[in-house]
């Protein structure tokens, strides 16, 4: 029931082996080594398990790994880039939008798919967006700053 | 907790789908997997074999035909809320949309998932029962339809045999001046609804009512048509609804009672998500959409 997977993450391409019953989140984890992605509920609820799958922001707990096979994933390893944090995170440590850091991938995940969608979201976008995305100790307010930080960022060198 | 284990199947034709099933025992098919795959990690499912269909390109198609829609199984509730098709013509899916899960659910989630799973409080079973949609099941015995009418077989049980499969959903929208609303109460956004509502309006241009539909859903087993309180508006005038009495025939419907909520609750607030949807469907009759 173990089958070989090949699969491109943060675009590295690579090949593993997962059991049928693996979910994504767990291959990322115990197979690749890419822990950064958390598991929280493992029942599609807390959304700390976020990651992007062929451009969509998905739950990697609600996913099969095998279904990964020959997807573009995208984790919260890759968005830092040469060692630099990317405009987002950048923000999330300006706008002290993570305490505890356990939900801090599933947000950056669903918050730069969006942000990618929409360059300019409002704050209204930002909250409808990280409403599958629980935050149990610092609080949404620091989190949505952090977005609309990049959000008026984009929309000043756009216009 | 993790997924008992299983025999994973990815068939790529129809063809092959209905052979497995016809051949597999103790067997699920796999939609978007965002209630399947959480109630397998939970071990309240434990199938001997795993069908995915998530390969399957004949059932991932969106078109109209003639004047029908017709969605295909697999077409993701992402898709369908951006699809201008769906807005043109079928607004009111548009609305409940919204309220399905979150974004991250919604990348994955499907319109055939959603009606064969039947979650009593999901809104988009509840959608296909208030346009009146069909069901276009497929197996190795052949195709068949199902009407909207006979697709809740019970409490999460689609009118579906174990050999078959949902092939595809077929909607005839209303007019292009048709009235249209949607309410739902839930505990947070994203949540499943407690109690929802959805309302449908077509009226002649002096705004006599010509033909009405509504809907409960969350409130029984499976989705509640009103037929008695449609046929009610038919003849009246949009500017005359009877707020009152729609509100007391939705309370009059059948109520579940749950460790949570309470049938008396549930009926407090069908009464509301009514009014509220029947209102929204009247202010929008015979206008111009943008």
């Amino acid at each position: 029931m173990t089958a070989m997977l090949t699969l491109t993450v943060n675009g590295r391409d690579m090949s593993a082996a997962a059991p049928a019953n693996m979910h994504l989140g767990d291959f990322l984890r115990h197979v690749l080594g890419l822990t950064g992605t958390h598991m929280g509920c493992e029942h599609g609820v807390c959304g700390s398990c976020t990651v992007i799958v062929d451009g969509q922001p998905v739950r990697a707990c609600l996913m099969l790994a095998r279904q990964a096979q020959g997807a573009r994933i995208e984790t919260v390893e890759g968005l830092a880039q040469d060692g630099r944090l990317s405009p987002l995170q950048a923000a999330f440590r300006d706008h002290h939008a993570l305490q505890c850091g356990f939900c801090t991938p599933g947000m950056l995940m669903t918050l730069t798919a969006l942000l990618r969608d929409v360059p300019n979201p409002g704050e209204s976008e930002i909250r409808a967006a990280i409403s599958g995305n629980i935050c149990r100790c610092t609080g949404y307010q620091g989190i949505v700053e952090a977005a609309l930080a990049v959000a008026t960022r984009n929309e000043a060198s756009t216009s | 907790m993790k997924a008992a284990p299983f025999h994973f199947h990815q068939p790529a034709t129809l063809a092959e789908l209905a052979g497995l099933l016809t051949s597999l025992s103790n067997a699920r098919i796999l939609a978007g997997g965002q209630s399947l795959v959480a109630m397998l990690n939970l071990r309240l499912v434990t199938p001997d074999h795993l069908v995915d269909i998530n390969k399957i390109a004949d059932l991932a198609t969106l078109r109209q035909t003639g004047g029908t829609i017709e969605i295909g199984a697999m077409v993701r509730q992402h898709t369908l809320l951006h699809a201008p098709l769906i807005a043109q013509h079928l607004p009111v899916l548009v609305e409940a949309l919204g309220h399905v899960g979150h974004m991250q659910t919604r990348s994955r989630g499907t319109i055939g998932g959603s009606c064969c799973h039947l979650d009593p409080s999901a809104e988009l079973p509840a959608m296909c029962a208030l346009l009146d949609a069909a069901f276009t099941v497929n197996g190795a015995r052949g195709r068949r339809i199902v009407p909207a009418s006979d697709w809740f077989a019970g409490l999460m049980q689609a009118a579906l045999a174990e050999d078959e499969f949902l092939e595809s959903i077929s909607i005839t929208p209303w007019s292009g001046k048709h009235g249209y609303g949607f309410a739902e109460y839930a505990r947070r956004h994203g949540d499943y609804a407690i109690v929802g509502a959805g309302a449908l309006l077509e009226a002649d241009g002096e705004g006599t009512i010509k033909r009405a539909a509504l809907v409960l859903f969350g409130c029984d087993t499976a989705p509640q048509r009103l037929p008695q309180a449609e046929a009610a508006l038919v003849g009246t005038r949009a500017a005359n609804i009877d707020f009152a009495g729609l509100a007391a025939a939705a309370r009059a419907q059948e109520m579940m009672s749950d460790a949570q909520v309470t049938a008396a609750y549930r009926a407090r607030l069908a009464g509301i998500m009514m009014h509220r949807a029947v209102k929204a469907a009247q202010g929008r009759l015979n206008k111009e959409r943008p």
